[in-house]
């Protein structure tokens, strides 16, 4: 189908932007930027804002730098940037890694890494690297700028704490330390398909035993998060398959897993186990 | 109600004059209002990859696009692959290598394969069968097509490096 009429507007400062936005917010107004999620529910007229504040002509949004000991990624920055790491270290390393799992090709040469955290689907990669990592999400409106950090951030199904005349302008994610392992998992049934269930691990090993050991999950509940009982199930411990095992255990009885027609909670919570395993394995290799 | 935009649309390298509601996608502008009939529709919410075309060179659906976002921008649709009567070393290996049957799906696909074989050049077979997998065909159940893309590749490297 097609989307249903909208006004379009197209800023070209962030000032520009959050004033539009808070014009039309209480219109329906929403932000367009990669798209790649608005435009197919507003195809299927899921969605029918009024107002588009597309925001790809804010050229301040492209930005993706280190800033200390952060990457600052703008709300502009697309998936494909990804796909040769932008940091050295671990984390530039985990995230080219991540970003094969999102989509297709040509929806990552379009779709954005804020984008996909402002959407906030249960099934994002980026919403699981934001939440495992412990992200900070900066959001600004006319009013202000404030900084959520991704414990508070993460609401539910497609909820967030951003307010409906804020744009999420940028997502600084921690700068890995160099020794940082690092596991990532995602089970679906094809290639590019929704997440059915995916796992981000981290550990540092210090005198043979596993210390900050983040484990979180994405795809298995209505948002991502981290399992500290899974995490407790690590800390002190040699990383190896029993402790391995243990933490894949605690995950799986940690969590409370979605259902949906195809796949049941049952289901849900033992690929919960699995794919925490594998992503633990993958770290340790 | 929402205002008509007018834009310009250069689509290989031809400018098109439109005006178009703002709620108008990239596709159907190229199709209806430019009449670039080879990029094809199929599903509409950027699954199936009919209407892959190349925006400032990489592939993108031009179905989860508005029109109005595409101004300024070089469109490249495959009515711009064959030079004259000569074909483009993709188009070709599709033929030689039966890479397609109804052809319903192959303006997506050489799209795809273009944008990437020249970003890419040397792509590992691996790569592109990720990068392949974007698209979809229900006629040749893809073999064919990626031995297509992949005696592309080969040949493209070869005559670059002959050069």
């Amino acid at each position: 189908m097609k989307p249903a009429p909208f006004r379009y507007h197209a800023p070209k400062t962030i000032e520009e932007a959050v004033a539009t936005l808070a014009a039309v917010a209480p219109e329906d107004g929403r932000v367009l930027a990669g798209g790649q999620s608005l435009v197919p529910i507003m195809a299927f007229r899921l969605a029918r804002p009024a107002h588009l504040v597309d925001i790809n002509g804010v050229t301040a949004l492209a930005r993706l730098a280190v800033d200390g000991d952060k990457l600052s990624i703008g709300a502009c920055v697309r998936h494909a940037a990804f796909h040769k790491p932008v940091v050295d270290g671990p984390l530039g390393a985990l995230l080219s890694k991540v970003v094969r799992h999102i989509a297709h090709y040509p929806i990552r040469t379009r779709g954005t890494f804020c984008g996909s955290v402002a959407h906030a689907d249960p099934a994002s990669e980026w919403c699981l690297v934001a939440a495992a990592l412990g992200a900070e999400m900066v959001a600004r409106s006319a009013k202000g700028t404030r900084t959520i950090p991704a414990t508070d951030f993460f609401r539910g199904i497609m909820t967030t704490a951003l307010r409906e005349d804020e744009l999420l302008t940028e997502v600084r994610l921690p700068i890995l330390p160099a020794d940082t392992r690092c596991g990532f998992y995602e089970f679906n049934r094809r290639a590019g398909d929704f997440a059915l269930g995916m796992a981000l691990v981290t550990y540092r090993v210090a005198k043979g035993v596993i210390s900050e050991p983040r484990v979180a999950l994405g795809g298995i509940e209505a948002q991502p998060r981290r399992i500290a009982e899974a995490e407790q199930a690590l800390v002190g411990r040699a990383p190896n398959r029993e402790a391995f095992v243990a933490a894949a255990t605690a995950a799986s009885a940690a969590v409370d897993p979605l259902e949906d027609a195809v796949t049941s909670a049952e289901y849900r919570r033992d690929l919960a186990g699995t794919v925490t395993r594998r992503a633990l394995e993958q770290a340790a290799a | 109600m929402t205002e008509k935009c007018e834009l310009t649309l250069t689509i290989n390298g031809r400018r098109h004059d439109i005006r178009i509601d703002p709620r108008r996608t990239l596709v159907d502008a190229i199709r209806d209002d430019c009449g670039q009939t080879g990029t094809h529709i199929g599903c509409e919410h950027g699954v199936c990859g009919a209407c892959t075309i190349l925006l400032d060179g990489e592939p993108v659906r031009s179905c989860l696009m508005f029109a109005v976002q595409a101004e300024g921008r070089a469109i490249r649709t495959v009515e711009g692959l064959a030079k004259g009567d000569v074909l483009h070393p993709l188009q070709q290996a599709f033929i030689d290598n039966h890479g397609l049957q109804c052809g319903f799906c192959t303006p997506g696909f050489l799209m795809l394969a273009t944008g990437v074989l020249e970003r890419e050049p040397d792509i590992s077979d691996e790569d592109l069968l990720d990068v392949l997998s974007s698209n979809l065909c229900r006629c040749t159940g893809y073999a064919n097509i990626i031995k297509a893309v992949h005696a592309a590749r080969d040949q493209m490297k070869a005559s670059s490096g002959a050069r």
